[in-house]
């Protein structure tokens, strides 16, 4: 149950977002221009990666569940995929670009000042942009604020991991702002 | 040096919001919204909880200038952002705010160390659900802006009066900054 009542019975996030949609407003907001607005040279696929690797390493079970389930949507992969790049991303067969953005979000998911000039350099090495370089940073430190939401209010999640699977084609075409959050 | 090509001379989070301000947009609107508009927790206990979860992240561009918010903010009982940087616990502030900036606390190391009794004891002092809900909302939000702004190595002044001034202008509400020729 969670710490407060939300007045819903909603899963996750969709509790306290329809809570309090003042705030739901700009954490949406965001969620659209980071994760899924197409003017981005990172795809949807590796920006939702990002923030599953982060939601997994913050132990953030509803969040790295319902970005799994986008990333493998849009990526093609099947779990087992995502359960290794949470596990370990240097092993999988992901780009080296994609490998050094993630060893960054780690480092920001620790702290920002964990972040090192040496983590910076190979990203630029492997042909990572300002503009890549700054929408890892900032889908990490956002994935630190969502899961400490979610899980600071001690909201619910559904456990079967199928569920998140099955909703995200519609997530995916609904997005993160015109969607109604009691479907 | 930041280590993206970001406006020179532009402290900590004004110079990413100008190097990119698409995302810059929903982060001030979130700023405004949280810690300006309508909440039972005033403006200055809002920076309160703002500037002590800056300060456990040892983040000082965003602990200095929510710190000068605060203190515009409270006037004449400015002494209080000190000693509430310095041990909340000893601060001269109502024991619903302490317990409130305990479960800030909680929520800066990780959402799952919030417990029952936290909420409990908060709620024994007075707190109702909209003031744990914001608690909970803005002390994740500068896990998020903390990291961002030293994640990405914005430069940090170090004069106080730079923070001063900005505390004045925070004060009075969050606009997100416009790139001038």
């Amino acid at each position: 149950m969670a710490h407060i009542d939300l007045g819903n019975e909603l899963p996750g996030i969709r509790g306290p977002m329809a809570y309090r949609p003042e705030t739901a407003r700009p954490l949406n907001a965001l969620a659209e221009i980071l994760l899924r607005d197409d003017n981005n040279t990172l795809s949807r696929g590796e920006r939702e990666l990002i923030g599953t690797y982060v939601s997994s390493l913050n132990d953030c079970f509803f969040c790295q569940n319902v970005h799994g389930g986008l990333a493998q949507h849009y990526l093609g992969c099947d779990m087992p995929f995502i359960d290794a790049v949470k596990r370990d991303p240097v092993s999988t067969p992901i780009s080296d670009k994609l490998k050094t953005l993630l060893s960054i979000a780690a480092s920001v998911q620790k702290g920002g000042k964990n972040v090192r000039p040496e983590q910076i350099e190979a990203a630029r090495q492997e042909g990572a942009t300002d503009r890549e370089i700054h929408d890892t940073v900032l889908i990490a430190a956002a994935f630190c604020m969502y899961n400490r939401y979610v899980d600071g209010l001690a909201t619910w999640a559904p456990q079967d991991r199928q569920f998140y699977i099955d909703r995200a084609p519609i997530r995916a075409a609904e997005g993160y702002i015109d969607f109604d959050l009691y479907k | 040096m930041a280590y993206i090509n970001v406006p020179e001379g532009v402290p900590g989070i004004r110079s990413l919001v100008l190097f990119r301000p698409e995302t810059g947009k929903p982060l001030y609107a979130l700023a405004q919204t949280l810690l300006r508009e309508d909440s039972p927790l005033s403006p200055a206990e809002r920076e309160l909880i703002a500037a002590h979860v800056s300060n456990r992240n040892n983040c000082k561009f965003c602990m200095e200038s929510h710190a000068a918010a605060a203190r515009c903010l409270l006037g004449l009982r400015q002494d209080i952002v000190d000693q509430t940087l310095d041990d909340p616990a000893r601060a001269a502030l109502s024991p619903k705010l302490k317990a409130l900036l305990h479960i800030a606390g909680k929520v800066q190391l990780s959402g799952k160390q919030v417990m029952p009794e936290d909420i409990a004891a908060a709620r024994d002092h007075g707190a109702n659900d909209r003031e744990i809900h914001d608690t909970v909302l803005i002390a994740a939000a500068f896990c998020m802006f903390n990291r961002y702004v030293d994640g990405l190595a914005s430069w940090t002044p170090t004069d106080p009066a730079v923070y001063a001034e900005m505390g004045q202008r925070m004060a009075k509400g969050y606009v997100l900054p416009q790139q001038t020729i």
